[in-house]
């Protein structure tokens, strides 16, 4: 077991970035992320770490560094938040069409208007599509032990895909946690250096980059699509790996006193602790409740999902985001996994903590009631914003 | 001298093509041309970030490439920090031991919309960071691979598709951007203005670039028949008298000191220039000679810099 030390969370995505030995860095400033970056500053300013950092303009270009030093054969990692992301957008869809690996975090934070820099889930979906590998992770440690498992994962040369690991900005980025550190030796040893299939060297010339007419352009889509939903064994043989190496297993979607339960939470990131609170407390009064959290957002899950809820009555689905005009992104999904199915439960959405806001055991409590009452009265797939005023 | 080099020094250049043939550039590109020549003056060892454009378009159609070295494409505003991206791996991949000790330049290319426009910021960005790199801008002054619509590098009066000469207004109603002076204000050990035209010279500025530690920036004017309404066989006369009437001149800002690489005494009349592209053949005599006055103008202003070598 390795050593085990109490830290801030930015701090411990950014050690970790140092242990990945990672070649390139790049980033923007942006509240919530910028922990990371000061911490990451610090270590190459003191020789503690061996990297090119760059402090870039915007956060375009830092992908954009990022982006082509990858494509150079560099292992490299940018962190942003919110706007940041969505200035960065189009360069997200261009590194995992090009088939680049690299490592991004993302301190989550809402998208403006109004400015907040608090944290919910929309800057993320705002790339929902953007053809990186998701992960949501629930705390400090699941941040530290994803970095050297989205490396190792991402750099495969039967994946060769960019990943995000999505953490709750300020719930999660500022909280100090405790952390059970990984060795450098054990480290080196499962994320070796990154050896590209394709790199940009006057050796070997390629050609990166071209443009596709309409007659080859829909076969270039197709084979990134294949790619990414062939990368879920990958990701498991991944996950089973760290497990092996750490005692720590990691699963696309995990469950909590599901076995039996009528009623299931869905949650997706650092609220699925508090739910599970809620679970505990509901279990005790004799209810039906159980919880399953979403770990691996993209390659969606569809069959861990399905398999983790279809025998339940309901699923009371949080969304830390709003497809305005629509739903939660999280429900939408869920209903459309579960739409084939003949024996499936009523999916009741909620649009939980935006900007920020507290979720508590209690705030679950009543959402389940809610959930359950609004079923039975026959509002099979309701929607609504929790708790607003107006 | 660089003039009477041109006569014979072409045929001093390497045969080799970097740049192949058979891409898909217009009749009479100049900028194609500019392109062919940049990458025979840096050879093999060279990494190239292009920004999307007309020279991306014409060289990349998958599963085709007119390139021998290794290129690259990402987006339209971004090429100097994928530039600098590509500059940084290297350096530390060099140092990691991970990849062969040599010498690469990492060359940034891109037009005057990616580079004048939306490419301005990360191409300032890349110059202050101070990345050991070389942007090459080939100014065809417009949005030719769009349509030839107007840029902040298109001249004054010239007509584009959205800067059209109407019953109002005469065409473009701004001057043209100084991009060259924009780049030396960042401070950075080279910078110079190159045309086709002038192979020679081009060639020379672009291998100092490659040789001096640093960012270099070299803007080349890149004349297009399809956006000048210029007759294809003109491109090369059309580059020269740009820079023989003082509307392009050819020079270079070594750490800050201003050299120019032709002096002419007398300059040729602009109206040579402006009457041989359709572009501005609404222009009345009287707006071509306010165009010369200010052109005149700016031209003793570098003279001036360069006599006092600052």
């Amino acid at each position: 077991m390795g050593k085990r030390v109490g830290m801030e969370v930015s701090i411990a995505a950014a050690e970790a970035v140092k242990q990945a030995n990672v070649d390139v860095i790049s980033a923007y400033p942006i509240t919530p992320q910028t922990h990371i970056v000061e911490h990451l500053s610090e270590l190459v300013a003191n020789g503690e770490m061996d990297a090119e950092f760059f402090c870039v303009e915007s956060e375009h270009s830092a992908l954009s560094v990022c982006v082509g030093a990858a494509a150079t054969g560099a292992r490299t990692f940018t962190c942003t938040s919110s706007q940041g992301l969505a200035l960065m957008s189009e360069i997200t869809y261009i590194a995992s069409g090009l088939r680049l690996p690299m490592l991004m975090i993302i301190s989550n934070r809402t998208l403006s208007a109004p400015l907040s820099i608090w944290n919910d889930h929309s800057d993320v979906m705002s790339i929902r599509d953007c053809g990186w590998i998701q992960f949501f992770v629930e705390n400090g440690q699941e941040v530290y032990d994803h970095v050297f498992v989205s490396f190792r994962l991402g750099e495969d040369k039967n994946v060769l895909l960019p990943v995000i690991i999505n953490m709750d900005g300020f719930i999660l980025s500022h909280v100090i946690e405790p952390f059970e550190l990984i060795e450098q030796g054990k480290i080196d040893q499962f994320l070796p250096p990154y050896q590209p299939v394709h790199r940009l060297h006057p050796d070997r010339p390629v050609t990166m980059g071209a443009f596709a007419l309409p007659s080859i352009f829909a076969e270039t889509k197709k084979a990134q699509e294949e790619a990414i939903r062939s990368s879920i064994p990958k990701i498991l043989e991944t996950w089973k790996a760290f497990g092996d190496m750490t005692g720590r297993y990691y699963h696309p979607v995990e469950t909590y006193k599901t076995e039996d339960a009528d009623t299931l939470l869905v949650t997706m990131g650092s609220c699925g602790e508090t739910a599970s609170v809620a679970v505990d407390k509901m279990r005790e009064e004799g209810r039906s409740v159980g919880l399953v959290k979403i770990r691996l957002w993209r390659p969606f899950p569809f069959d861990d999902l399905k398999k983790a809820t279809l025998h339940a009555k309901q699923l009371v689905v949080i969304d830390r985001a709003i497809s305005v005009g629509a739903c939660g992104p999280v429900a939408s999904e869920i209903k459309a996994a579960l739409y084939g199915e003949t024996q499936r439960p009523s999916v009741y959405n909620f649009v939980a903590g935006i900007s920020g806001r507290d979720v508590t055991p209690s705030d679950f409590i009543k959402m389940v009631n809610k959930a359950e009452i609004e079923i039975e009265e026959g509002n099979r797939e309701g929607y609504e914003i929790y708790g607003v005023r107006g | 001298m660089t003039e009477n080099l041109n006569v014979f020094a072409v045929r001093t250049l390497t045969q080799k093509e970097y740049f192949a043939p058979g891409h898909r550039a217009c009749q009479g590109c100049a900028e194609a041309l500019a392109v062919r020549l940049v990458a025979k003056a840096l050879g093999r060892n060279v990494i190239i970030a292009n920004a999307t454009g007309c020279m991306e378009i014409v060289s990349s159609p998958l599963p085709f490439t007119s390139w021998r070295v290794p290129w690259f494409h990402v987006a339209f505003e971004n090429t100097a920090a994928v530039a600098s991206g590509i500059e940084s791996a290297l350096k530390v991949l060099m140092r990691k031991g991970r990849i062969p000790c040599k010498k690469i330049v990492t060359l940034a290319m891109a037009g005057d919309g990616g580079t004048a426009d939306i490419g301005l910021q990360a191409l300032s960005g890349a110059l202050e960071r101070g990345h050991d790199f070389i942007y090459i801008c080939t100014d065809n002054e417009a949005y030719m691979n769009t349509g030839i619509q107007r840029s902040s590098s298109t001249p004054f009066g010239a007509s584009t598709t959205t800067s059209p000469a109407g019953k109002v207004q005469m065409g473009q109603i701004t001057w043209k951007k100084n991009m060259p002076a924009i780049a030396a204000a960042h401070n950075i050990p080279y910078v110079a203005t190159a045309c086709p035209s002038y192979p020679i010279d081009l060639v020379q500025k672009v291998k100092k670039a490659a040789d001096i530690k640093g960012p270099a920036y070299v803007h080349i004017l890149s004349v297009c028949p399809t956006g000048w309404r210029s007759a294809p066989e003109l491109s090369i006369k059309l580059g020269r008298l740009a820079v023989e009437t003082g509307v392009f001149p050819l020079y270079e800002v070594e750490r800050g000191r201003y050299h120019l690489s032709i002096d002419f005494p007398k300059l040729k009349p602009i109206k040579e220039y402006i009457r041989l592209q359709g572009r501005f053949r609404h222009l009345t005599d009287s707006m071509i000679e306010e165009i010369e006055k200010r052109v005149h103008e700016e031209y003793e202003q570098l003279k001036e810099k360069a006599k006092k070598g600052v």
